[in-house]
């Protein structure tokens, strides 16, 4: 069986989300590297495999697959029974699972990487922080994460007394977050929400993909 | 077996998505207003169901479940082989549902619903609608509409030759873009996505949907 090839970057979070559900399931893969610097991913090399010129894309065998968060769900029911279980153990959990995936793409992404754009990528590209941009999304990311701690105070993991899918997908913004935007006040003034991200962002899966991205 | 409630919206495109899927799958359901004009869904009674304060939240048994793709999902598994297939045949198939699902959710949504929110719901809260955010993302869709217009050309619908959840999410926002805010424009002047829509749209379990979101 040939091996999953991903189209990605190693600085890319969606790329990384990918890469940590690959480790999480013990599949082997081969990562190529869609060179951003250089807009590779907006050639029609690329464009023909993902139309919308954003990575990851994945092909496995005769199916190519876009969006992160759409890839994920198939590794998971893909490669279920083997590896960490990423969807609970029954109906109900996979719902709740479905749900604080669609949390997380609904609600913490825009904010959170909003953040994450101002503070590293705008500088990176020669301009300079919008700060009252970055202060309107900290004021929105808030919001949620008091949601989070309230749930975390109730519940091990988002979706349950079960690592998934919905923790998973946090993993890269928030790792950026903390470690590269100076935001991690925001994780470590939440009691929960902190042991919450001890444990997951100390899972091997996440830090064998994290050493590369740092 | 009792029957799944709905706690809703009327003119909520979130809750119209959720109440088309359970005509899809032929499934019963209680609608509970929740009056989003009176504030309904921030009261405490309310946040006890849904902590992010918005419509809708669903309860079926024991399991309180929120994010209307959620819980189109969970509908599509928790009734497959009932009513309309939403998920495709195959694995590869679902897995093209998901991926068109994102799409809907993380590229299409954005631009429609502000556009639909500055032309329909900023002038009802006493605001006026900002032109030049409804031009920006007027763009922004526009471009994600042209992607849709080359796949639609090759494929009847968005993850195949089959209606499934992926087109579904699409039906209440471009309901309202056509209906309420003059910009039909940008659908029928694309051919297979104006097929598609018009495929999508006249199916009986979304007219019966659309029924309530007449506005005035």
């Amino acid at each position: 069986m040939a091996t999953i090839k991903v189209h990605g970057h190693h600085l890319s979070t969606a790329t990384s989300l990918v890469l940590c559900c690959l480790e999480e399931k013990q599949v082997d893969y081969e990562l190529l590297v869609v060179d951003l610097a250089a807009g590779a991913h907006k050639k029609p090399q690329y464009l023909a495999l993902n139309p919308f010129g954003v990575v990851p894309t994945i092909q496995d065998g005769d199916l190519t697959l876009f969006e992160s968060r759409g890839i994920l769900k198939y590794l998971a029911k893909k490669y279920k029974g083997q590896g960490t279980e990423l969807y609970g153990n029954s109906l109900s959990e996979e719902a709740l699972v479905e749900q604080w995936c669609e949390v997380e793409g609904q609600s913490y992404n825009s904010p959170a990487s909003a953040i994450l754009f101002q503070i590293l990528f705008v500088p990176m590209r020669g301009g300079t922080t919008d700060e009252a941009v970055v202060e309107m999304n900290v004021e929105k990311l808030v919001k949620v994460l008091d949601i989070y701690e309230e749930r975390l105070s109730k519940s091990k993991y988002l979706a349950g007394d079960f690592f998934s899918l919905a923790d998973l997908q946090h993993l890269p913004t928030t790792h950026y977050l903390v470690t590269a935007c100076g935001k991690g006040d925001l994780i470590s003034s939440r009691k929960h929400v902190k042991a919450w991200w001890e444990d997951i962002s100390c899972r091997p899966a996440w830090k064998k993909v994290s050493e590369k991205s740092s | 077996m009792a029957a799944i409630k709905v706690h809703g919206f009327h003119a909520s495109t979130a809750t119209n998505m959720v109440l088309c899927c359970l005509n899809e799958k032929q499934v019963e359901y209680d609608f509970v207003l929740i009056d989003l004009l009176t504030g309904a869904h921030k009261k405490p009674q309310y946040l006890a169901l849904n902590p992010f304060g918005v419509v809708p939240t669903i309860q079926d048994g024991d399991l309180t479940l929120f994010e209307s793709r959620a819980i189109l999902r969970y509908l599509a598994q928790k009734f497959k082989g009932q009513g309309t297939d939403l998920l495709g045949s195959t694995l590869s198939e679902e897995a093209l549902v998901y991926q068109w699902c994102e799409v809907e959710g993380q590229s299409f949504n954005p631009p429609v619903s502000t556009i639909v929110s500055q032309i329909l719901v900023v002038p009802r809260r006493g605001g006026s609608t900002d032109e030049a955010a409804v031009e920006m993302n007027i763009e922004k869709l526009g471009k994600v509409l042209d992607i849709y217009e080359e796949r639609l050309s090759k494929s009847k619908y968005l993850a195949g030759d089959f209606f499934s959840l992926a087109d579904l999410q699409h039906l209440p926002h471009t309901h309202y873009l056509i209906s309420a805010c003059g910009k039909g424009d940008l659908i029928s002047s694309r051919k297979h996505v104006n097929a598609w829509w018009e495929d999508i749209s006249s199916r009986p379990t979304w007219q019966k949907v659309a029924e309530n979101m007449k506005v005035n």
